[in-house]
C-alpha cells in the first residue's frame, strides 16, 4: 500500500479517537453511558496493563491486544489510539503554522540512553517500589489530567455563559455548573507537563514520545520485529530527502536509507510526502535485506527483560510504601485517614494501581473527588481523594467505580456500594451547635441515606445527634451538611481497609393508616 | 394545524373531558368560580392525589381564584432527595402534575418547578418522577443548583434572618403555589410548609447554624407568601425523615390538605403525623408573630372523605 489513503485514514480515525476522550473527560452531564467509556479506555496500554495484573480478567487484555498490533503493524497505537500523541500531532500543526521552521524535522539521532533509563527505571520502580513514575508518566494519565484541570474548567466556564445567556430569555436546558477549582499546588505537575510535551509538540514533533514516554519506547522495541513498515524503495528513491523533512519523529535517515523502526508511529507523512511514490508501508519481505543487527542493543533488551524477570519475583514481597496511622494529637482535627472513593478495597490496592488520569475526579457528578495534595503521603499527590467540606459522595450513584481504567477503583454493584463502608462516621458533641449554641440543627442527620446519624432527645425540647458507625457507609453527607465552621462537628475518617457496613434495621412503623381527620 | 391532526386532538380532548366528567359527577371540575373562599381549609382523604386535588381545589372556589389568564405561576414541590416516589420523601409527582394542569386550566401563561435540593440535583429531579410529571403537563422545570440564580432580599422584622439570598423565579412569579410533602423531621419534628421553603432559599447552612425555627418562622416573614399551600399526606413518612431509609417508615394515609394559611396547614399536618403542634418549635413562634392561625377550632374547615 503506497497510496496516500493510509495517511488520510490516520487522520480521520485519529481526529474521531481524540474527538471521543475529549467528550468523555468533560461531560460533565454524565451524557455518555460508562459502558462506551469502557469501550474506548479498553485499548489503552498503561491502564489496562495494570487492570490486567490486578484482575487477571479478560476485560483487561486491552495491552495485549496492543502489544500483537505492534507486531503486527509498528507503533500504529501512538497515533491512532494515544490520545496524548494524536494532541501533540495537532500541536505539532499548529507549531507549522506559527513557524514553518517548527514542521521541518530532518533526521536526528535517538536519545536512547534518556528513553531506555526512563523505560527500565519506570517498570522498576513500579516493580519495587510503587507506580509512581508510571503515574507520571503514562501518556494516558498525562492526557486524563490535561483534560480534568484544563480543558473540562473552559468547558464549564462556555456552558455557564451560554446557560446565563439562555436563562434570560427562560430557557433552562443548559444549567449552571459550579467550577470547584482545585488545590493550587495540584495544578504545577498537569502545568509543567503541559509546558513541557506542549512546547516539545510544537516545535520538535514527536521527540517527548521518543524521549521520554515509556509506552513509546516500549512498544519501539516491539516494533523492531514488526511484520509491517514504513519502507523505502531504493531504486525510485531520488534522495530529495522531503521525507526525512515531514517524519515527526525525525527517524528517516533518507542518505542512508534506513528507517529507525523503534521510533516511527506509523503517521504515513512520509509516503504522502515523496514524490517518486518511493515510500510504502508493506509487509517486510525477502526482497530488502536487513541491515546487520545492532548486537548491542539486543543484549541491552534482552538485560532489561530478564532484570525486569527477576525483579518481578521478589517484587510481591516488598512492603509497600502506604501512610501509617498518626496519632491522634490535636483536638481539632482527630481524623487518621482521608477517604478513597468507593470501589478501591483498600488504601494499600489503591495506592498500587491508581495512575492518577483524574477521570474519576472529571466524572463524579458530585465533584466529591478532588487530586491529593498531602492526604495521602507525598507518594499519593494527586491521586483521587474524597473531600466532604466541598461535596459528598451520592448514595445513588457508582460512576467512578464504572469509569476506572486501571481497576483501582473496581466496579461495584449499586446495592454493594450502599453497603461499602469506605469511612466511619464521628460526632464531635463540643463543636454541635445543639450544645454551643442550644438550638435545633440536625442537618447531619437530615442528610444521612442509612440513619447512621440519628437524633436522640437533649436538652428541652432540643434533639442532638448520636452516631451508629456499623451501619455508616461514610458517604460523608453529614460532614458536608454540617454548618460549623471551620472545624465541622461530625467527620468522616477513612477505612484504610473497606469494610462491610451492616444494613440499618427496619420495623413496622406505629402509626397506622387514619381513618378519620385528626382535627 | 393540519387537519388531521386537530381531528386527532380534538378527539383526545374530547376523551379527556369524558372521562374527567364521568368520574365521581363533579360537573364544575374545572369551573371558574370567582374569588372569595368560603374555607380557611380544606382537607380530603380517601382518593388519589390527583382526585383529591380535583375535589379540595373546587371547594376553595378553582384554580382560577387563584391563577389569572396569562399569569406565571411557581408550583415548588419537595424535591430534596434522590429516591423513588414511593419512598414518600419528595412530593407526589401525580398531584404535582395535576395542580400543574389546572394552572394551564386557569390560563396560566407559564408554570415553574424547581427545588433547591439535598441530593444530587438531577438525580433527584430525575428519580423523584417530578421533572417528568411536571414536563409532561407542560411546566418549565428550572435548576436550582447553583448560586447565580439566587437573589438578595430583606427580611425586615426577622430576628435572625434578616436577608436571604431566594431563587429568581420566586421573585419573577405572579402566584406562588406551596406544595410540600408532609414528613417526620429528625431534629424539627415535622416538614410541611413552612419548612418546604428552606427550598427556594441558597444558604440553608445560615439557618442551621442559627437557630433553625426561629429562622424559618423569620422567613415566613418575607412578603413572597404563597398564594395556596398543598400539603401532600398520600404517602406519609412517620419516621427516619426528612430522607427515609426504607418503605417501613411510609405509611399511606391517602390525604391531602389545601388552605392559604400555612401556619394552619402545617398545625393541620402535624396532626396527621401525631406530633403536638406545639412541641414544632417553628410553629408557636410563627403564630406568635401573627403569621398564621394555630386554633383549628376557630377555623371554618371543610372536611372530604372520598
Amino acid at each position: 500500500m503506497s497510496s496516500s489513503f493510509l495517511r488520510k485514514f490516520r487522520v480521520v480515525f485519529s481526529a474521531l479517537v481524540f474527538v471521543s476522550f475529549f467528550f468523555v473527560f468533560v461531560d460533565f452531564k454524565s451524557l455518555i453511558p460508562e459502558k462506551y467509556v469502557s469501550y474506548l479506555l479498553f485499548l489503552q496500554f498503561v491502564p489496562s496493563a495494570i487492570s490486567y495484573v490486578n484482575t487477571w480478567s479478560l476485560a483487561a487484555t486491552g495491552f495485549i491486544i496492543v502489544i500483537f498490533l505492534t507486531l503486527i503493524t509498528g507503533r500504529t497505537y501512538c497515533s491512532f489510539l494515544c490520545p496524548l500523541g494524536i494532541g501533540q500531532d495537532i500541536n505539532s500543526r499548529i507549531g507549522g503554522k506559527l513557524k514553518k521552521k517548527f514542521r521541518r524535522f530532518g533526521f536526528r539521532k535517538p536519545h536512547s540512553v534518556i528513553r531506555y533509563s526512563l523505560l527500565v527505571l519506570t517498570l522498576g520502580s513500579a516493580v519495587f517500589y510503587g507506580i509512581y513514575l508510571v503515574t507520571l508518566l503514562d501518556p494516558y494519565s498525562i492526557f486524563g489530567r490535561f483534560m480534568t484541570f484544563f480543558a473540562k474548567p473552559v468547558v464549564l466556564v462556555i456552558n455557564n455563559l451560554f446557560s446565563g445567556l439562555l436563562g434570560k430569555f427562560d430557557i433552562y436546558t443548559l444549567h449552571h455548573v459550579e467550577i470547584k477549582g482545585f488545590d493550587l499546588i495540584t495544578y504545577a505537575l498537569p502545568l509543567i507537563f503541559a509546558l513541557f510535551v506542549g512546547l516539545f509538540s510544537l516545535t520538535k514533533g514527536r521527540l517527548y514520545c521518543n524521549m521520554v514516554c515509556p509506552v513509546g519506547t516500549f512498544l519501539g522495541l516491539i516494533s523492531k520485529v514488526s511484520l509491517f513498515r514504513i519502507r523505502i524503495d531504493e531504486g525510485s528513491c531520488k534522495r530529495c530527502g522531503r521525507c526525512a523533512i515531514a517524519c515527526k519523529s525525525s527517524c528517516i535517515d533518507f542518505l542512508g536509507q534506513d528507517i529507525d523502526v523503534s521510533r516511527c508511529v506509523d503517521c504515513f507523512n512520509c509516503i504522502t510526502s515523496c514524490p517518486e511514490n518511493a515510500i510504502s508501508y508493506s509487509l517486510v519481505g525477502t526482497s530488502r535485506s536487513e541491515k546487520g543487527a545492532d548486537q548491542s542493543k539486543r543484549k541491552f533488551i534482552a538485560g532489561s527483560v530478564l532484570f525486569l524477570a527477576g525483579i518481578t519475583q521478589s517484587a510481591n514481597s516488598q512492603e509497600k510504601n502506604v501512610p501509617v496511622p498518626k496519632k491522634a494529637s490535636t483536638v481539632r482535627e482527630p481524623r487518621t485517614y482521608h477517604v478513597c472513593p468507593p470501589g478501591a478495597g483498600s488504601l494499600s490496592d489503591f495506592m498500587k494501581n491508581c495512575t492518577a488520569c483524574s477521570l474519576c475526579i472529571s466524572a463524579c457528578p458530585n465533584q466529591v473527588i478532588i487530586p491529593a495534595v498531602r492526604q495521602f503521603g507525598i507518594a499519593g499527590f494527586m491521586m483521587p481523594v474524597m473531600d466532604y467540606h466541598k461535596s459528598f459522595c451520592t448514595y445513588n450513584c457508582i460512576i467512578c467505580t464504572e469509569v476506572c481504567p486501571t481497576n483501582a477503583l473496581k466496579p461495584l454493584l449499586l446495592e454493594a456500594k450502599k453497603l461499602t463502608q469506605i469511612g466511619k462516621v464521628n460526632f464531635i458533641k463540643d463543636n454541635c451547635i445543639v450544645k454551643t449554641e442550644k438550638t435545633a440543627c440536625g442537618a447531619c442527620s437530615e442528610a444521612c441515606p442509612t440513619k447512621a446519624v440519628f437524633m436522640i432527645p437533649y436538652e428541652g425540647n432540643l434533639l442532638i445527634p448520636e452516631t451508629n458507625q456499623e451501619i455508616c457507609i461514610g458517604c460523608g453527607h453529614c460532614e458536608f451538611a454540617c454548618p460549623v465552621t471551620p472545624y465541622k462537628a461530625i467527620f468522616v475518617d477513612g477505612n484504610p481497609v473497606h469494610q462491610a457496613a451492616k444494613k440499618p434495621e427496619v420495623s413496622e412503623p406505629e402509626i397506622t393508616t387514619p381513618v378519620d381527620f385528626p382535627f | 394545524m393540519k387537519r388531521r391532526e386537530f381531528f386527532k386532538s380534538s378527539i383526545g380532548a374530547g376523551i379527556a373531558a369524558g372521562a374527567a366528567l364521568s368520574m365521581g359527577g363533579y360537573r364544575n371540575l374545572w369551573a371558574s368560580a370567582p374569588g372569595n373562599a368560603r374555607y380557611d381549609m380544606v382537607a380530603v382523604m380517601g382518593g388519589t392525589p390527583d382526585a383529591m386535588f380535583d375535589l379540595g381545589i373546587q371547594e376553595l372556589g378553582g384554580m382560577n381564584a387563584f391563577v389569572s389568564k396569562g399569569q406565571k405561576v411557581l408550583v415548588k414541590p419537595n424535591i430534596g432527595w434522590d429516591v423513588v416516589p414511593e419512598l414518600a420523601a419528595n412530593t407526589n409527582p401525580l398531584l404535582v402534575k395535576r395542580i400543574i394542569e389546572h394552572c394551564f386550566r386557569a390560563g396560566a401563561k407559564e408554570v415553574y418547578v424547581f427545588d433547591h435540593t439535598c441530593d444530587n440535583w438531577i438525580n433527584a429531579y430525575k428519580n423523584s418522577g417530578i421533572e417528568r410529571a411536571a414536563k409532561s403537563a407542560g411546566a418549565k422545570v428550572v435548576p436550582a443548583n447553583t448560586e447565580n440564580y439566587y437573589q438578595e432580599v430583606l427580611i425586615p422584622g426577622g430576628v435572625k434572618l434578616k436577608k436571604a439570598k431566594v431563587h429568581e423565579i420566586l421573585l419573577e412569579a405572579d402566584v406562588f403555589i406551596n406544595v410540600p410533602i408532609l414528613k417526620d423531621h429528625n431534629s424539627t419534628r415535622m416538614t410541611a410548609c413552612l419548612k418546604n421553603t428552606m427550598g427556594v432559599v441558597w444558604d440553608r447552612g445560615f439557618w442551621h447554624a442559627n437557630d433553625l425555627h426561629q429562622c424559618i418562622a423569620d422567613y415566613a416573614l418575607f412578603e413572597r407568601k404563597p398564594e395556596l399551600n398543598v400539603i401532600d399526606c398520600y404517602n406519609v413518612m412517620v419516621r427516619n425523615g426528612p430522607q427515609g431509609v426504607s418503605k417501613e417508615d411510609v405509611v399511606q394515609m391517602k390525604s391531602q390538605i389545601l388552605t392559604s394559611d400555612w401556619v394552619t396547614g402545617d398545625t393541620a399536618a402535624a396532626r396527621m403525623l401525631g406530633v403536638d403542634p406545639q412541641r414544632i418549635d417553628y410553629l408557636p413562634i410563627a403564630n406568635k408573630m401573627g403569621l398564621g392561625n394555630m386554633n383549628l377550632d376557630a377555623l371554618n374547615i371543610k372536611r372530604i372523605k372520598m
